[in-house]
């Protein structure tokens, strides 16, 4: 073999593997929680993920688009997408008949580090869609309830019907080893609501939190980030405590196509999960 | 490396004893003043006095427009067939194109390979051929006038014959199949070919300062100058397809009149088009086309010197030569370094 001619792989990274809609579970007006299994066992069986990595998924006929993984590695054998209808891919998604076959490749992307995670405190913030990625990084730090010390979710909403994983959730307040923290931004009088209402930095008040030992993990809308930062920051949390999801354009989900380019990261293959410290070095980041 | 000289007056039964390699494709004309790499079948076509054509060697790698797999309803996603990739021999590809391709197989290897790219890549023969900037050059400030590899062979002009090294065992067979064509290299040709080595060098009209350019960009993205490269740029997306190391492609899915096969295409995108960075929902990262414009200056010369330390700029000038708006990257560059000689 010469100099310049490289190995083919055997495998097709842009492939999709044959899966299943197994279960379609409504969250709220034009979201839904799909539960998918691979048609082969061995890769149902076999696929690992981090809470935080994306999959493609391809709909026979439309297209494809990324989603963030809902669900925990702590619980394999499906994969959960909480998907909200809003573009081509995602609308057919929502017109497919049960156990429609569909295509999915992954994971990718970096997830959280939950290694270095591990032994710390937990914050997760979260607004609107921004739960679906980090259900997954609740889910991991509930499983493995030791290898963490305080667990907080903060999770803001615009009312209670717009509230992903409600009565999940509603079920995690008055749980002893988690700080559940649920908000809506404005009460409607004949709403029986008794968790908070404000938008979700107004949260902040009712947490102790040690920026020393605490990573802070925030999905949400990009608004949300910029408030969310602040207050984090006032905190003197550093920076590279500080982690963020991000939404980019994705064709290819392996660092090929250049869509999700930002600055001189692909986030499909650095990312989607970033630090404060990386936004800083990559401006057009947030 | 083994090197060669081949009288010019053997050239052309040596090009067309390549054929036993391959088919041979090399610049010819395309109209009046265009190039562009062909299949050629006669000698006479090739343009061996051309400096660059339309597009570089990546639309026979990487192609404009491409079927990844078929799908349909029954059966999902499937490869198609595998048909035996053509075997193909360039000739003729000049030291920035050879830079070029080398660039493209670091973006399409790694840890997931594009083995679309791959498999045709694999069955390509490079003969690069030497050559004297233009106007619109500026490969020795990129440092890719010259190349030690990526080809099988390459040619160098030292008048009455070229001077050719031998790249590869693929290469050695070409020279070896039409031995009685070479002869061995004296003393002379060494020094004729130093001698040609710094006629190149005087001969560019353009220096830019690189080096140090990822840090002058830092310092320089609040500049008012990507204003008004947003103000002049058409968003056409030629730059993109006319360079040599620009790999980004759109994904999507062709349906058959069944509506219910089809397959998954891919084709050139191009970072100044407006949906580029356009997420589902609306939202569009980048839609004002001054931070286009600053992207793809920031991907090529600050961006990928992190990922891959070195700027992803092969120097070949066609950005520059084809712009309609008439973007000059040389330009461009000296105004970010606040340079005013040109």
């Amino acid at each position: 073999m010469s100099n310049h001619r490289n190995a083919t792989s055997l495998e097709n990274p842009y492939l999709p593997n044959p899966a299943r809609i197994i279960r379609t579970l409504p969250q709220i007006p034009d979201h839904q929680l799909f539960q998918i299994r691979f048609e082969k066992e061995e890769i149902a069986e076999s696929f690992r993920h981090k809470p935080g990595q994306f999959v493609m998924l391809s709909v026979v006929g439309t297209g494809e688009a990324p989603f963030s993984i809902s669900s925990s590695p702590t619980r394999p054998g499906n994969i959960e997408l909480c998907v909200r209808r809003i573009g081509h891919v995602t609308d057919a998604l929502f017109k497919l008949p049960p156990n429609a076959l569909v295509g999915i490749r992954g994971p990718y992307g970096n997830g959280f580090p939950v290694e270095k995670m591990e032994g710390n405190s937990l914050l997760l913030i979260a607004g609107g869609l921004g739960m679906a990625p980090l259900r997954s990084l609740l889910w991991y730090a509930l499983d493995n309830r030791a290898k963490f010390k305080n667990v907080t979710l903060m999770y803001g909403a615009k009312n209670p019907d717009d509230m992903l994983f409600k009565y999940e959730l509603l079920n995690l307040i008055d749980r002893a080893d988690v700080k559940c923290l649920l908000t809506i931004d404005k009460k409607d009088e004949s709403e029986i609501w008794k968790a908070h209402v404000g938008v979700v930095t107004t949260l902040f008040d009712h947490v102790e939190i040690d920026p020393n030992d605490t990573y802070a993990a925030i999905c949400g809308p990009e608004i949300m980030f910029k408030f969310v930062l602040d207050k984090l920051l006032q905190r003197n949390f550093p920076k590279d405590r500080i982690l963020m999801s991000l939404e980019r354009n994705m064709q290819c989900g392996v660092g090929k196509c250049g869509h999700c380019m930002v600055g001189y990261k692909y986030t499909c293959l650095d990312g989607p999960i970033f630090t404060y410290w990386d936004a800083i070095n990559l401006p057009e980041m947030i | 490396m083994k090197i060669v000289k081949l009288p010019k007056e053997n050239l052309a039964k040596f090009v067309s004893s390549l054929s036993s390699f391959g088919q041979i494709h090399a610049p010819v004309k395309r109209g009046e003043k265009s190039l562009a790499f062909g299949p050629v079948s006669d000698f006479a076509q090739i343009q061996l006095n051309y400096t660059r054509t339309i597009l570089p060697l990546k639309k026979y790698f990487f192609k404009p427009i491409d079927t990844m797999f078929n799908f349909s309803a029954e059966k999902g996603y499937e490869l198609p067939m595998e048909e035996p990739e053509q075997r193909n021999v360039f000739f003729g590809v000049h030291p920035c194109d050879i830079h070029g391709l080398k660039i493209l197989d670091l973006v399409f290897s790694g840890r997931y390979v594009d083995n679309y790219y791959f498999a045709r890549r694999n069955n390509a023969a490079i003969i690069g051929l030497d050559c004297i900037p233009d106007e619109f050059c500026f490969c020795r400030s990129t440092g890719t006038d010259f190349v030690d590899s990526g080809f099988d062979l390459f040619l160098s002009d030292i008048d009455e014959s070229y001077l050719v090294r031998v790249g590869t065992s693929l290469g050695d067979d070409m020279v070896k199949a039409t031995e009685s064509l070479f002869r061995d290299i004296e003393k002379q040709d060494r020094e004729k070919y130093k001698g040609k080595s710094i006629e190149k060098r005087e001969s560019f009209q353009i220096q830019i300062q690189l080096q140090d350019l990822p840090g002058i960009m830092d310092l320089e993205y609040d500049s008012p100058i990507w204003e008004e490269l947003g103000q002049d740029c058409l968003s056409c997306g030629t730059c993109s397809m006319v360079c040599p190391t620009c790999y980004c492609y759109a994904v999507f899915d062709e349906l058959d009149l069944d509506a219910s096969s089809g397959r998954r295409m891919r084709r050139w995108d191009s970072c100044l088009f407006k949906d580029y960075a356009l997420v589902a929902g609306g939202h569009n990262f980048r839609a004002e086309r001054s931070s286009r414009v600053k992207n793809r200056f920031f991907h090529k010369q600050r961006g990928f010197v992190s990922q891959y330390g070195r700027p992803s700029c092969v120097g070949c000038g066609r950005c520059k030569a084809y712009c309609p708006a008439g973007i000059d990257i040389v330009e461009v560059i000296n105004k970010l370094r606040s340079e005013i000689r040109v």
